[in-house]
C-alpha cells in the first residue's frame, strides 16, 4: 500500500512539474513575441539618463546603477518597483501598455524620470 | 574649506551679537577641531587648538569638567560601503570608537544619527553593533535612508526600535535634558525631501507640549531639519512644522547627519548642527555634479571624518558642541 501511495505522489509531482513547464514556456513565448527592443537607462551622478525616455509598447527597459551609492527605481503609480540596486546592478521592466510612467528613486526622491510608451 | 561653504554657514538670522570673525572661527573645518558654546542665546566659538594653546577657555573647560551631561553623536557609518572613497569603513568606525574612549570625560551614551549600514544587510548592522559595543555605552539610533531599504524599516525597528513609536521615533530624558529622536527617511515622495509625516508631527507636538519651556531640548534625526541644499535633497519638507513646536523653549539643539560634513546654523533659539560621517566625506553643497562620495587622498581621509562631542552644563544654560576628526 505504501508503495502505491509513493508512486501516486510521484506521478502527481511529475504532472505538476510538467504543467508548470508548459505554462512557463507559453508565457516566455508571449513575452518574447511582444518584445521588439530593449533600452537601457543609466543611473549616474544621482540622475536618470535619459530622464525622459520614449519607447514603443513591448519594450524592455533596463536601469543600471553606475553610482557608488545605491538607488531604486519606483513607479509613482505603483506600476513597478525595484529592490535597492547597488553599483552595477540592474532592474528591468517591460512596458506593454501605452502611457506615461513617472518614476523616482525612493532613497533619493529628488531623482525623478519618466518612460513614455507609445 | 571652500569660500562657498563658509558663505553657506554665515547665515545669521538672529543678529544676536555673534561677530563675523567669531562665527567664522566656529565654522572652521574640523580638521583642527572646533568648539561652540551657546549661552543665553549667544553663540561663542573657539578653535580647539587655540584654546589648548592659550588657555583661553579655562572657564568653559572648568564648567565642562563638571558638566552634568556629556554625550557623543556619531553618524553615517555606512557599514558595507567598499568603494574608492573608503574601502575600510569598519576601520574608520573603530577609529571613531577609539576617539570616544579617549575623551577626557566619558560620555554617558551615544546617539547614532543614521545610515548605520550601507545596504540594510543584517551583517552590516551586526558589524556596527559589534564595533560600538567596545564603547560600553548605550546607543540611541534613528534610521537613515540606507537602513530602511527593501523592508520599510522592519529590520531597523526589530534591532533598534525598542521603546520607540511608529517608524522608530522616540523621546527620553537624561539629567533634565529632553531628547527627541525623529525619523525623516520613510515614505519619501517623488521630487521631495525628507519627510516626518502627519502621525509623527502629531506625536511630537504632544510630546513637547508637556515639557516646561526651560527644559533644554535636543532633537536628533538623519536628514537635516533645516534647508541645507534642497537641490541635493538636503532638507526636510515638513521640518518647519516640527520646529514650530519648539518655539518658546530656551535651548534647542538639532543634531543631524546625512550630508557627511560639519555645518552649523543658529536661528533664534535653535542651533542646528550636522555631524561628519565615520565613513566618507561628501562635497560641499553645489561644488560637484552630485552629492556622491568624495574621494580625498588616503592620508587626508581621517581628517574629514569624525565624531561630535556634546556637553550640557546646568546653570549656565550652555550646550557645547565639539567636533573632532579621526586623526
Amino acid at each position: 500500500m505504501k508503495n502505491i501511495i509513493r508512486i501516486f505522489v510521484f506521478a502527481l509531482l511529475l504532472l505538476a512539474a510538467f504543467s508548470f513547464a508548459v505554462v512557463k514556456g507559453e508565457s516566455n513565448y508571449a513575452v518574447a513575441q511582444a518584445a521588439p527592443g530593449e533600452v537601457e537607462v543609466k543611473i549616474d551622478n544621482f540622475s536618470f539618463g535619459p530622464q525622459s525616455l520614449s519607447v514603443s509598447s513591448g519594450t524592455k527597459v533596463t536601469w543600471k546603477n553606475r553610482d557608488d551609492i545605491p538607488h531604486t527605481v519606483v513607479s509613482t503609480e505603483g506600476v513597478f518597483k525595484s529592490r535597492v540596486l547597488d553599483t552595477d546592478e540592474t532592474f528591468s521592466f517591460t512596458f506593454d501598455k501605452p502611457g506615461t510612467y513617472a518614476y523616482f528613486c525612493s532613497v533619493h526622491p529628488k531623482m525623478t524620470g519618466q518612460v513614455v510608451v507609445k | 574649506m571652500s569660500d562657498k561653504k563658509q558663505d553657506e554657514l554665515l547665515i545669521d538670522h538672529n543678529h544676536d551679537g555673534v561677530d563675523r570673525r567669531g562665527f567664522l572661527k566656529c565654522m572652521a573645518w574640523a580638521g583642527t577641531g572646533t568648539l561652540c558654546v551657546i549661552s543665553g542665546g549667544v553663540l561663542k566659538s573657539f578653535s580647539l587648538s587655540r584654546s589648548f594653546n592659550s588657555g583661553g577657555l579655562d572657564d568653559l573647560d572648568a564648567a565642562a569638567g563638571k558638566g552634568e551631561l556629556q554625550f557623543v553623536q556619531i553618524s553615517d557609518s555606512h557599514m558595507g560601503f567598499n568603494k574608492p572613497a573608503n574601502q575600510d569603513v569598519a576601520g574608520t568606525l573603530k577609529a571613531a570608537v577609539e576617539k570616544i574612549k579617549a575623551l577626557p570625560n566619558a560620555p554617558e551614551f551615544l546617539l547614532h544619527t543614521g545610515d548605520i549600514s550601507h545596504l540594510s544587510k543584517p551583517e552590516e548592522f551586526d558589524a556596527v553593533d559589534q564595533i560600538l559595543k567596545d564603547t560600553g555605552k548605550e546607543v540611541f539610533f534613528v534610521p537613515g535612508e540606507h537602513d530602511v531599504l527593501n523592508d520599510e524599516g522592519r529590520q531597523f525597528l526589530d534591532r533598534y526600535g525598542k521603546g520607540s513609536s511608529g517608524a522608530g521615533w522616540r523621546s527620553f530624558d537624561k539629567n533634565g535634558v529632553h531628547f527627541v529622536g525623529l525619523v525623516n527617511v520613510m515614505n519619501l515622495k517623488a521630487g521631495g525631501l525628507g519627510t516626518l509625516g502627519a502621525e509623527q508631527l502629531e506625536w511630537l507636538e504632544k510630546d513637547l507640549q508637556s515639557r516646561s519651556k526651560s527644559t533644554p531640548i535636543v532633537i536628533f534625526a538623519h536628514i537635516p531639519l533645516w534647508s541645507v541644499y534642497p537641490q541635493w535633497g538636503w532638507g526636510t519638507d515638513d521640518a518647519t512644522q516640527a520646529l514650530s513646536y519648539v518655539k518658546g523653549f530656551g535651548s534647542v539643539t538639532v543634531l543631524n547627519g546625512h550630508i557627511h560634513q560639519i555645518m552649523q546654523k543658529v536661528e533664534g533659539n535653535v542651533t542646528f548642527h550636522t555631524a561628519a560621517s565615520t565613513a566618507f566625506p561628501q562635497p560641499a553643497p553645489g561644488t560637484a555634479d552630485s552629492p556622491g562620495p568624495m574621494k580625498v587622498p588616503a592620508e587626508q581621509l581621517r581628517k574629514v571624518l569624525g565624531i561630535t562631542d556634546v556637553k550640557f552644563v546646568r546653570g549656565q544654560n550652555a550646550l557645547a558642541v565639539v567636533d573632532s576628526n579621526l586623526v
